[in-house]
């Protein structure tokens, strides 16, 4: 019994002794291992390396990475090589290993290690699994990326070591992937290739689409079948997401025509006016935006974040205030005169441009984005950039407004009475030259507030408006006038259906396409998709 | 004799406006050509090419006169008309240019060698030979009009939703142009031009041509006009302005009386493009833009619209303007336009000649009631002297 105990304990304690001369010899062997770079070949150096690499110590960290730089040099006398830093006429070493400073010494008395593309390669793979044995969570997780994006198979042990060691959930995935797509590229046999390949679809993305593609070239009979198939999940996968985000893209257009033409679907389908001015509202609301900002700037820095909530409401009156003095101004002694109405308000137009021109010059304004409206997040495959995503929200929360003041207030309902029978509407006691004259104050308010939406996504400049006029209108013919369910299902569609066609037929012949459509339509159905009905049609 | 029948089929004003315009066509290139500069009654041959320009605004005034002033029909796509025509001139003056162009390609225009196009596109095919581009100058626009017409007519789009289409048309024509596949020369356009019919475009005495061309075609023109406006069709074609529906009911066919007017009218358009282009040196995408088309509606109105004479006037006046304005006060001309609209469509929708006219009109009915209360009051002061 004794014996036995005495004979674990004496076996124990060789072993202790054991581990205790392999780590001491190790220190030795490091440093031995370093200098012997020095005086190999190129092959022999290749084999040091990848020692170097198993020994799986981050201090060699620094001499790999001075030797791809082609910073390792060996000093002659003694065989020791160390990394220089240039130092005048003279190098200054610093150990290898240890980092230390060591002084200076002559260049004559220094031999640079040849480093050529091959051991590059090698030292790049050894770094990526020393990397990723780093402590800091961080440098682990961007290494794997790294061997995920650009996998070799040397990293393969690494990686490999590296997933047993893991204990963060995060890492560990991202260095499964990178396994996986390792293995693809290495020589491993099939079976395990081909479970790899079920990683690499799952991952997806357009790098793992390369990454199959690049190894359907060179795989195994057995394997072609496993991977064609994960090359078209992954590219309907693709396909799909990228329909996705042209249908995205196209409700971000969607909503800017909605802002643009929501107000002239008021002002043309409550009073049958073509106002040409509209886009100069629109315009005069974005350099409304301008000019609060650079108040806020030089007096209140701080209020910066809510320059565009004060500058809602100022772009709504300045504007609405533009468009009342014009409607008792101008349009009011050419009611029933719809073609003189349309040249009229142009001369406005041009009117308004040339003293925003004067005023300001002729050049684009600068208008900040408040840090919640810049920037992007991803959801899936998609990219959505924030300004573009609180612009729907903001167009919707328009259209919702004027849906409750048409169906729901007072005004609202003397605006329906005028636009269905103006006669009747003014022998019943509505005063409908008031009506008319707010009806059109409120159409270039709206106008002016999507400007303020619009100076986030596009130039501030005199001619900001010119752009969206034509749009504007083809969203209202399109919808129907009358009708603001008709402008909101116009502008969507119009969106969606320009972006849709834009991969297909390219921007410009994608936009002359739907104008196209729209004249086509228009034979169609004269009155757009949501005609009024009744005499109003006949007036 | 002949003036009388003349005057009679044509109309008095219209018979005096063709024959001043006649005699300008003969006088300005003599005196351009045949006087000294110093010359006290020498023309300039830059004031020759800046209202042979005029003319053919006032060509293309005309073209929309005949559409809006008597049939109703505001169309604001007539430039599109204009500068298709202007594009066919232009195809032709490109090819004349031939192996003279930067890289001496004696067939592909300068732009598509640029572009490393190996051969002339079929449409551009034909274009070498003067009495082909000219045709095509007239036909492309007037089977655009056909085409777009034919449709929007018989569906009975009207009022301001055809304005707003043809709007449309010519944006999608201007998107189109600038687009370097589609073998016009992209943004640029086509320039560069060398010689027309074998003379030298830049010559005094080709510009002289030119402007004497553009004189006798609007003269032509406008007795065209004045000959569809004052046939049994014209008057038809008022009844389909002042009461669509009516005239409808009366058993016209409305949508061939339209078509047939909007189709003239872009011919006439083709052919002011046509004229303009060698005089200006250039044809670019930007003549497509719609403000463009909106100005020219400013012209036929401050002349006065359904009157013939009015475009000219007008195309003529607010032209001038623009050139004197945008040279003497640049930052005033588009405050100058917007109020001309503005002033225009509220104090004087009848236009200068409409209003010249209506004033000459009341005075002689003025003239005549006045004449037959004189008569009146003579005849009854009559008896009592009588007595």
């Amino acid at each position: 019994m004794h014996t036995r105990l005495i004979h674990r304990f004496l076996q124990c304690l060789l072993v202790a002794l054991c581990l205790m001369a392999t780590d001491l010899r190790a220190a030795d062997d490091l440093r031995s291992m370093v200098n012997a770079l020095g005086g190999g070949s190129f092959q022999q150096n290749q084999k040091q390396i990848e020692a170097l690499a198993k020994t799986g110590d981050p201090k060699i960290v620094p001499a790999l990475e001075a030797l791809a730089e082609g910073d390792l040099y060996l000093r002659k006398a003694d065989g020791i090589v160390f990394i220089v830093r240039p130092a005048g006429a003279n190098f200054r070493l610093i150990d290898a290993l240890t980092g230390d400073d060591l002084g200076e010494e002559a260049k004559a008395g220094l031999e640079k290690v040849k480093v050529n593309n091959g051991l590059r390669r090698t030292i790049r793979g050894a770094l990526g699994g020393l990397t990723l044995m780093s402590p800091d969570v961080n440098v682990r997780l961007q290494a794997a990326g790294t061997i995920l994006r650009t996998p070799t198979a040397d990293a393969l042990d690494g990686l490999e070591i590296a997933l047993a060691a893991e204990t963060d959930g995060a890492v560990k995935a991202v260095l499964e992937k990178a396994r996986a797509a390792a293995i693809l590229v290495s020589d491993r046999p099939v079976e395990e290739k081909k479970a790899a390949v079920a990683t690499v679809v799952q991952t997806g993305g357009r790098d793992s689409l390369s990454l199959l593609s690049g190894a359907l070239a060179s795989a195994d009979e057995s394997l072609r079948p496993d991977i064609e198939a994960g090359i078209r999940q992954i590219e309907d996968q693709l396909s799909l997401w990228a329909g996705a985000q042209n249908i995205w893209y196209g409700l971000s257009l969607g909503s800017v025509l909605l802002l643009a033409a929501i107000g002239l679907a008021i002002t043309f389908g409550v009073m049958g006016i073509i106002n040409m001015a509209h886009g100069e509202m629109v315009m005069l609301g974005a350099y409304t935006t301008f000019v609060v900002q650079a108040y806020i700037r030089a007096a209140w820095p701080g209020l910066f974040e809510w320059s565009l909530a004060i500058a809602l409401p100022l772009a709504f009156l300045v504007t609405g205030a533009v468009g009342l003095v014009m409607e008792r101004g101008i349009i009011r002694f050419l009611y029933g005169r719809p073609l003189e109405t349309l040249l009229a308000t142009w001369g406005v137009s041009l009117i308004l441009q040339q003293a925003v021109r004067s005023i300001f010059g002729p050049t684009n304004q600068e208008v900040a984005n408040p840090s919640w409206m810049s920037g992007a997040f991803e959801l899936g495959g998609l990219t959505v950039t924030w300004n573009r995503m609180w612009i729907i929200v903001f167009s919707l929360a328009v259209f919702a407004f004027l849906l409750f003041l048409l169906k729901k207030t007072p005004m609202g309902l003397q605006m329906r009475a005028v636009t269905q029978n103006r006669r009747m509407a003014s022998s019943m006691g509505i005063r409908t030259p008031w009506v008319d004259a707010l009806t059109f104050a409120l159409g270039s308010g709206i106008a002016g507030i999507a400007g303020v939406a619009l100076s986030q996504i596009d130039n501030v400049s005199p001619n900001l408006g010119q752009g969206y006029i034509i749009d504007s209108f083809m969203v209202v013919v399109f919808g129907g006038v009358g009708n603001l369910w008709g402008t909101l299902v116009g502008a969507f569609t119009l969106g969606i259906l320009n972006k849709v066609l834009e991969p297909y037929a390219g921007a410009v012949l994608g936009k002359i396409l739907v104008l196209v459509l729209i004249i086509l339509f228009i034979q169609k159905r004269p009155r757009g998709l949501f005609a009024l009905k009744g005499r109003a049609v006949e007036a | 004799m002949i003036t009388s029948f003349l005057a009679k089929a044509l109309g008095r004003n219209i018979v005096i406006t063709v024959a001043i315009l006649l005699a300008l066509a003969a006088l300005v290139p003599a005196l351009n050509l045949l006087t000294a500069p110093d010359h006290p009654l020498h023309v300039p041959t830059y004031i020759v090419s800046l209202f042979g320009k005029y003319l053919t605004y006032a060509l293309l005034a005309l073209a929309l006169d005949l559409v809006w002033g008597f049939c109703g029909i505001l169309s604001l796509g007539h430039a599109a008309f204009f500068a298709l025509g202007g594009y066919a001139m232009g195809m032709y003056l490109m090819r004349q240019i031939g192996a003279r162009g930067s890289y001496g390609n004696p067939l592909l225009p300068d732009f598509m060698v640029f572009l490393n196009w190996k051969e002339l596109p079929w449409f551009w095919q034909g274009f070498d030979m003067f009495w082909f581009a000219a045709l095509m100058a007239v036909l492309v626009p007037g089977l655009l009009a056909f085409v777009f017409g034919w449709f929007a007519f018989r569906s009975r789009v009207n009022g301001v939703y055809l304005s707003i289409i043809t709007q449309a048309m010519t944006f999608a024509l201007l998107l189109a142009f600038f687009r370097n596949d589609m073998g016009f020369g992209g943004n640029n356009g086509l320039t560069d031009f060398k010689d027309i019919l074998g003379f030298n475009i830049q010559s005094n005495g080709t510009r002289s041509a030119l402007f004497a061309a553009s004189a006798i075609a609007l003269a032509l023109s406008l007795v065209v006009t004045s000959g569809i406006v004052r046939s049994k069709y014209g008057k038809i074609l008022v009844g389909v302005r002042d009461a669509e529906s009516r005239t409808r009911f009366l058993g016209y066919r409305v949508e061939h009386m339209k078509l047939f007017a909007f189709v003239v009218s872009a011919m006439m358009a083709g052919v002011a493009g046509a004229l303009y282009v060698p005089q200006v040196g250039i044809i670019n995408p930007g003549e497509f833009e719609p403000a463009n088309s909106i100005e020219v509606v400013i012209w036929t109105a401050v002349g006065g619209r359904g009157t013939l004479i009015g475009p000219i006037v007008g195309a003529i006046l607010v032209n001038g303007g623009k050139s004197v304005f945008t040279a003497a006060f640049p930052e005033f001309w588009l405050f100058a336009l917007g109020g001309l609209f503005v002033l225009v469509t509220l104090f004087l929708p009848r236009g200068i000649v409409g209003t010249a006219r209506q004033f000459f009109e009341r005075r002689k009915e003025y003239r005549k009631a006045k004449a037959v209360e004189e008569a009146r009051a003579f005849a009854a002061a009559e008896p009592q002297a009588a007595e």
